[in-house]
């Protein structure tokens, strides 16, 4: 039976990984190199690099980095952040990445998805969607979760699915930071919609907020970062907690 | 020497990494004349059926991989790879594969398409090969599966139903997932692969 996978995001800065709370007192979070063998070895099931540099050149380096990665840590890689034209997915995939995500490129030109899909394959489309309610609707947010696209997430990831998206990446931008756990009922509402694998992201402070995104969500992954970069649990840890409650994982 | 096989057909990167982490000598091979430098051979692959076996034919590795398997030398085929040796796909209807396995490739029909993630392939048949491995988790990434037509199952998973996810036939060995990305698992079936087959 398949497995539900166990996702670290490394936020990427200027080529180096690192933690902060809204692009403030960025802190170095380690070698990325280590760092991505370190969650290998404790069970992470992929890695997703995110730059949050905004320049050509940090997305260059965080190329360069996960170049360095690939070689040496042997799961699936996704890279997301400033990827903008099917040229940029083109120079992820040749660094190394296997899907790459984007968010604001695909809300403000959906043919994105259809032509990375076609070129490279939707196996390798991650459809990223900061998602915020607003009067009793979800609706998906561009620019970093700072404007309203105005289309309503359901309509949007219904739309991506059509296009050849591979995967939805599904952010709770009410829940990002406060580890209150993940938005169960917007994730419920996009795993009900589409037939794609959708992973749950923002919220996760507690073990049992990650079993819920798969119990009640009906997530496929789960993605998630101070928690494991603040070492408060530990990938075996989760996946052990998962797997006695029924959750299948690998471990 | 090992030889990837490069006919345009994605990613070769992470395949040529892990042989070459295991410390095996590899190289990716653009022509078949390169065949004559190398003792075991790979033929990866992600996208479609139809473009593939063309991309075989015009760059002329899809007689040369007959000849390869004719002679018996250790081949690997990964994901789509396994799926090219067979008669013909669903994917593409009126294409022939290189049909070295009797059977097809059929499409999941179930609830969720593509089978994206980490599932347990577990080990059957009775060959050499198949009582060195043992059940493991393996990353797979696909929309299609092979149904062979005669006996050469060498791991099975379960999708909702229950498939061949890798063959073995004389030198012929192929897999549905991708043990270059499944981690530990991944890089020991490699390492077997190259050191018992």
């Amino acid at each position: 039976m398949l497995t539900k996978r166990i996702i670290p995001c490394l936020d990427v800065f200027e080529g180096r990984v690192v933690k902060g709370i809204h692009f403030k007192n960025l802190v170095d979070v380690g070698d990325p190199v280590e760092l991505a063998k370190f969650y290998n070895d404790e069970g992470a099931d992929e890695l997703v690099f995110l730059d949050i540099g905004a320049s050509y050149r940090s997305k260059s380096l965080m190329l360069d980095m996960v170049n360095k990665v690939s070689q040496v840590v042997f799961i699936p890689i996704s890279v997301g952040g400033g990827i903008r034209t099917v040229e940029d997915i083109r120079n992820a995939l040749l660094s190394g990445a296997d899907k790459v995500s984007f968010c604001t490129a695909a809300l403000m030109n959906p043919e994105l998805i259809r032509e990375g899909a076609r070129i490279f394959g939707s196996q390798c489309i991650v459809l990223s969607v900061d998602a915020k309610k607003e009067d009793n609707e979800y609706f998906a947010y561009k620019l970093g979760g700072r404007v309203n696209s105005g289309m309503k997430v359901l309509q949007w990831v219904k739309l991506a699915e059509s296009l050849g998206a591979g995967e939805i990446l599904l952010n709770s931008i009410d829940r990002d930071g406060t580890k209150l756990g993940y938005d169960i009922e917007l994730l419920r509402a996009v795993t009900d919609c589409v037939s794609i694998p959708v992973i749950a992201s923002g919220g996760a402070g507690e073990l049992y907020q990650i079993y819920e995104a798969f119990s009640l969500g009906n997530a496929d992954a789960a993605l998630m970062a101070s928690i494991i970069h603040r070492k408060e649990f530990g990938i075996k840890e989760i996946k052990r907690y998962l797997k006695d409650r029924g959750i299948n994982v690998r471990l | 020497m090992i030889g990837i096989i490069d006919y345009g057909a994605g990613n070769l990167f992470s395949v040529l990494n892990s042989i070459r982490y295991l410390g095996y000598p590899v190289k990716v091979l653009k022509d078949p004349s390169e065949f004559k430098d190398v003792d075991r051979i790979v033929l990866p692959g992600v996208g479609s059926f139809g473009i593939a076996i063309q991309n075989l034919i015009s760059s002329r590795f899809y007689n040369s991989i007959l000849e390869w398997i004719d002679s018996k030398r250790p081949f690997l085929g990964i994901c789509l790879g396994l799926q090219l040796l067979f008669e013909f796909s669903e994917e593409s209807p009126g294409v022939k594969g290189l049909s070295i396995i009797r059977g097809y490739v059929k499409k999941f029909n179930v609830k969720k398409v593509p089978h994206i993630g980490w599932n347990l392939a577990m080990v059957c048949g009775d060959s050499a090969f198949s009582k060195s491995l043992k059940d493991d988790f393996y990353y797979f990434i696909h929309s299609y599966y092979v149904v062979p037509e005669e006996d050469v199952g060498l791991f099975k998973t379960e999708y909702y139903i229950e498939y061949i996810s890798g063959i073995i036939k004389d030198n012929i060995v192929a897999v549905q997932f991708h043990p270059e990305k499944s981690s530990f698992a991944g890089l020991n079936f490699l390492k077997k692969w190259i050191e018992l087959c």
